[in-house]
């Protein structure tokens, strides 16, 4: 029932397909309801990773090396976890400089440099033909397999077969006819083609639907589920060494650390990896899916290898069944048509979707970075006077879709036999690796050079060619075989597959390590003995800077020149189009509040930066500036023009650093004031408060002396005894008035600092005695005994006099107050404490509670309160003493507990020796 | 039958010179040195009015008053605060929380007598 028509007609209806899905996501597009702007389509489209080679090649390297195709999907899975610092960087960048592929970004990091742009698409392009050519060869073969059902012959040997009767050929043809259909139908490469990722993104499930397919019905169909897949295996001799994890592997662990690590590369810098990656990228945020969803893909493809690498090996025992076709010949060899076709679709899915991706990157940067800045410098054509090139554009991107996959199909015609799908594509990947260090440097040091970079791709391609490149050709018979077995002209030591004596690794990780030292050392030398011109130095900010500095604009203050915007249109038509450069003039003046055509747009540097920034759009950032410096007149910034640009640039940033500090300044200044009115506002209720206590105080004496003076006055008949001690109490009132007259005098004088102080040499022991002998008659009245202790020799203290004896008074006459009322007991002594005296009046009262003790030194506060009768006092006393005490430099405090008496002590510092000898 | 007055303050000069007056002039007086007391004396002398100082330690002259006009039963008892804190805004405070008169130290023996005749006569 498979006859030829019925898998011919399948593949086309399966391309129509595809071409419908594309078709219907260019026109929702069109109409603004984008389908890849969603993450999973993004994820789907990340896995053109896994192509033909995974498709039927995973199989054939597990039937003879076991685990030894892991490596392949190892690094992409550790690479994309790396993604959210290394792709996130690389993506801001594109969008911001409109990069149109791989080469471009190269190419626009150092410096513009159209030859950079060229090195790397040659690189890309002949490192990417032997991948192109693998997919070929896996269609054709398939296709020719799939042909012969149910028999299963393996093709024929490619040299063979007349080239026009050549499968291969036509395949070739046929795909380079499908994907000019789908990547050139917009010219605008910078934009997405999102037809071609929706395709695309179907291609992924379509391959993984027919693997699995596969996969089930080896495992679960013919054998019984995994665990008898593998115990067959481990039973046969020639099987169970393959079950050995790194036995397989030539070289070892060395090999798979250099295949992981080549693998990691190649998810990156592929470029159908870049394109649908970094260029199809509709936002940052799908990075987040894609880091989780992509390596379950990747698992997904790879559960069923082994099984059916070992049902294969188990199925043809005899080794007449080529282990990479083991995928579409198990099903054929077990009669089921429907899913060898299924097959077959799977692999032409991943077959196309490379083909079309890689074409289409390949393509762009082929006519944007090689054929373009090439025709655009040779002034015999007189391109600058076409006055429409999108045309020509379009044509150079077909023709290079073209000349690929025909290259392509030489490379499969030439080496495609002597090698396997697996070994064919990692060639592919060991060329792609040498962007590594150009990329990876250039966006993270801002010191390498367009010269470092140009050195490393030269020199790391020149290794590849030499050892992966060459040994492939000879041993196809291209270049005699004793080039390899003996070295060029016979020197060992340039033998490529042992260089300069390098034995026993494989073939790729042996050009791996020679290419990667060649390529690093070239980049870091040259860039460091480089220094770099002022265009260059700038990309190279702009790239590493990018997530630091502010968008495009930066880079539009390093151009001088003069240009019209009638010139800038013009060159924009040629190559957009006169409808999108109409459309870029009017969406350019609208973001500048100008109604164009009605208002002119002047032509200033910003301006001409933004349209060289659209051009680069279509035609990559080396072209685009070759063509605006030819459309408007630009005059050379030299080095110290350059230099002065960032002077000011410079002192722009350090103005603006004054101005930031000024306004915290004038914060700081608006804090203070603020936290100043609060004090003031503080003070002013302070001061309300004193003057209503100080009122208070005076009032209450005054209560008394009145109402008894009222009374004594309006009733003569009083007694005598009564008489008298009414008057006693006017009395008392009077000095109690007096005093609190003048503690408040005195604390006016105090605060405002203006109270006299004449400070003489004074002998503590002495002023004691002489206060304490003072009191002796309250003490005698209030039976109150008094236990003086001094010293024998104190040092003289510097003092004033009459209002230490003051302090010493009011903390006398507190004990006084507050010591017991029946056994009064006051103790005063002096002590010499490390170069002050201190002086303590103890007392046998109440006590003064803790909270208390907080609050006595405070205006008008006084202790006792917890008596029956209040104390007599102003409650000025001690806030005065402190003050006195605290003028002289000494401090005065109290320690006590309720109902164990309390201490007052108070310290002053000892004179200085040369004042105590004046005395 | 002759009206009762308590005293309540914490100036023993003050008190002695009121009591005095008081007495003098035909009232039943009794006296308290804080509020605590004062508000135990009016419980058991059962005044007819409180003569009542502000400026007292832990409970205040307000405090008192408040809490006395808490009591129905005391509602009839009128209230005279006395102060040595004149301003105004002591005065609406003491009057707000119930207080008949509110009287500002030092005072006028015969106005004071005079004032508690008319609210006593009044009430």
């Amino acid at each position: 029932m498979l006859q030829g028509w019925v898998i011919v007609v399948t593949s086309f209806a399966y391309l129509g397909l595809l071409f419908a899905i594309a078709y219907f996501a260019d026109k929702r597009a069109d109409a603004g309801r984008s389908v890849i702007a969603n993450p999973y389509i993004y994820s789907l489209s990340l896995a053109v990773y896994a192509t033909a080679w995974t498709f039927y090649g995973s199989v054939g390297r597990a039937a003879g090396d076991g685990v030894g195709f892991l490596p392949i999907y190892i690094g992409p899975t550790l690479m994309i976890a790396l993604w959210w610092v290394v792709m996130r960087k690389v993506l801001r960048i594109s969008k911001e400089n409109r990069i149109t592929s791989l080469a471009d970004f190269v190419a626009s990091r150092y410096g513009k440099s159209a030859l950079l742009g060229g090195v790397v698409t040659v690189i890309a392009v002949i490192g990417i033909v032997p991948y192109i050519s693998l997919q070929l060869k896996a269609v054709s073969n398939s296709f020719t397999i799939v042909l012969r059902y149910p028999e299963i012959i393996m093709p024929a040997t490619v040299g063979e077969v007349p080239i026009l009767q050549d499968t291969a050929l036509w395949v070739a043809l046929i795909l380079a006819l499908f994907t000019i259909l789908f990547g050139t139908r917009h010219l605008y490469s910078a934009e997405h083609h999102e037809g071609m990722v929706a395709a695309i993104a179907f291609e992924s499930l379509v391959k993984l639907l027919a693997f699995l397919a596969v996969g089930v019905f080896v495992t679960f169909g013919i054998y019984d589920g995994f665990g008898d897949v593998f115990a067959r295996a481990a039973a046969d001799p020639k099987l169970s060494p393959l079950l050995a994890p790194l036995e397989g592997v030539a070289g070892g662990y060395a090999s798979w650390v250099w295949l992981t690590v080549l693998s990691m590369l190649a998810i990156m810098f592929l470029p159908r990896q870049f394109q649908v990656t970094v260029i199809e990228n509709t936002s940052e945020r799908h990075l987040n899916k894609a880091i989780w969803l992509f390596p379950l893909y990747m698992l997904a493809i790879n559960v069923f290898v082994l099984p059916i690498a070992f049902g294969g090996r188990l199925h043809f025992p005899g080794g007449t069944v080529d282990a990479d076709t083991f995928v579409l010949t198990i099903p054929m060899a077990e009669k089921q048509e429907l899913l060898a076709l299924l097959v077959f679709i799977g692999g032409l899915s991943a077959a196309t979707g490379m083909v079309i991706v890689e074409t289409i990157a390949l393509s762009t940067m082929a006519c944007n970075d090689l054929v373009m800045p090439v025709l655009l410098r040779m002034r015999g054509l007189r391109l600058n006077e076409r006055p429409d090139l999108t045309g020509l554009l379009l044509g150079i991107r077909r023709g290079a879709i073209l000349l690929i996959l025909l290259l392509g199909y030489l490379y499969f015609r030439l080496a495609g036999e002597a090698y396997a799908l697996v070994s064919i594509g990692l060639i592919s990947f060991a060329a792609v690796a040498q962007f590594a260090p150009a990329v990876l440097g250039g966006i993270f040091w801002k010191g390498a050079t367009r010269r470092g970079a140009l050195c490393g791709l030269l020199a790391g391609f020149a290794v590849w060619f030499y050892t992966l490149l060459l040994p492939a050709l000879a041993r196809s018979g291209w270049l005699p075989i004793g080039l390899l077995e003996h070295g060029p002209f016979g020197v060992a030591l340039l033998k490529p597959l042992q260089l300069f004596g390098l034995a026993g690794l494989d073939q790729i990780t042996h050009a791996m390590l020679w290419s990667m030292i060649a390529n690093v050392g070239a980049y870091v030398l040259a860039s460091l003995l480089d220094t770099q011109g002022a265009q260059e130095h700038r990309q190279a900010s702009l790239f590493v800077d990018v997530f630091t500095r502010a968008g495009e604009g930066a880079g539009a203050r390093f151009w001088r020149g003069t240009a019209s915007a009638a010139d800038l249109h013009s060159l924009l038509a040629r190559f957009l189009g006169a409808g999108a450069a109409d459309e870029t003039f009017r969406s350019y003046a609208r973001a500048k509040g100008l109604a164009w055509p009605g208002e002119p747009l002047p032509a200033d540097a910003e301006f001409v930066h933004h349209v060289e920034t659209q051009l680069a759009g279509a035609i990559g950032a080396a072209s685009a500036r070759i063509m605006v410096a030819s459309a408007v007149k630009e005059e050379a910034l030299t080095l110290e023009e350059v230099r002065k640009i960032l002077d000011e640039a410079s002192q722009v940033v350090m103005y603006s650093h004054r101005l930031e500090q000024k306004s915290r300044e004038l914060e700081a200044a608006s804090a203070e004031l603020r936290a100043a009115n609060e004090r003031l506002k503080e003070l002013d209720r302070l001061k309300d408060d004193f003057l209503s206590t100080v009122t208070h105080e005076l009032r209450t004496p005054l209560t008394s002396i009145r109402a008894f003076s009222e009374i004594l006055n309006q009733d003569p008949r009083i007694e005598l005894a009564q008489r008298r001690k009414f008057l006693a109490i006017i009395t008392k009132e009077t000095e109690r008035l007096t005093r609190i007259i003048n503690q408040v005098l005195d604390l006016a004088k105090i605060e405002a600092g203006r109270a006299e102080w004449s400070e003489t040499p004074v002998d503590l022991r002495d002023l004691i005695g002489d206060t304490v002998s003072a009191m002796s008659q309250v003490f005698e009245e209030k039976n109150i005994r008094v236990e003086v202790r001094l010293p024998d020799r104190v040092p003289p203290v510097r003092a004033d006099l009459d209002r230490i004896i003051q302090v010493l008074l009011n903390l006398l006459s507190n004990a006084v107050k507050f010591c017991d009322q029946v056994h009064g007991l006051i103790e005063v002594s002096l002590a010499e404490d490390d170069g002050s005296l201190r002086v303590d009046v103890r007392d046998n009262g109440p006590g003064i509670s803790a909270r208390d003790q907080q609050v006595i030194f405070d205006k008008f506060v006084q202790a006792g309160d917890a008596l029956t009768n209040k104390p007599q006092g102003s409650g000025l006393g001690l806030y005065i003493s402190r003050h006195i005490v605290e003028h002289h430099g000494g401090r005065l405090w109290v320690q006590s507990r309720p109902g164990e008496g309390a201490c007052f002590s108070f310290t002053l510092p000892v004179m200085e020796a040369e004042c105590a000898t004046e005395s | 039958m002759r009206n009762r007055v308590l005293i309540v303050d914490d100036e023993p000069n003050i008190v002695t010179a009121l009591e005095f007056l008081l007495q003098q002039s035909g009232f039943e007086v009794a006296v308290a040195p804080n509020g605590e007391e004062g508000l135990r004396r009016v419980e058991t002398f059962a005044p007819d009015l409180v003569l009542l100082d502000v400026m007292m330690p832990r409970i205040s002259g307000y405090e008192v008053c408040r809490r006395m006009r808490e009591r129905p039963e005391w509602k009839h008892i009128k209230i005279v605060m006395l102060s040595a804190k004149g301003r105004d805004v002591e005065v609406s405070k003491g009057v707000s929380l119930g207080a008949d008169l509110y009287v500002t130290k030092p005072f006028s023996n015969t106005e004071l007598v005079a004032k508690i005749g008319a609210l006593l006569k009044g009430g």
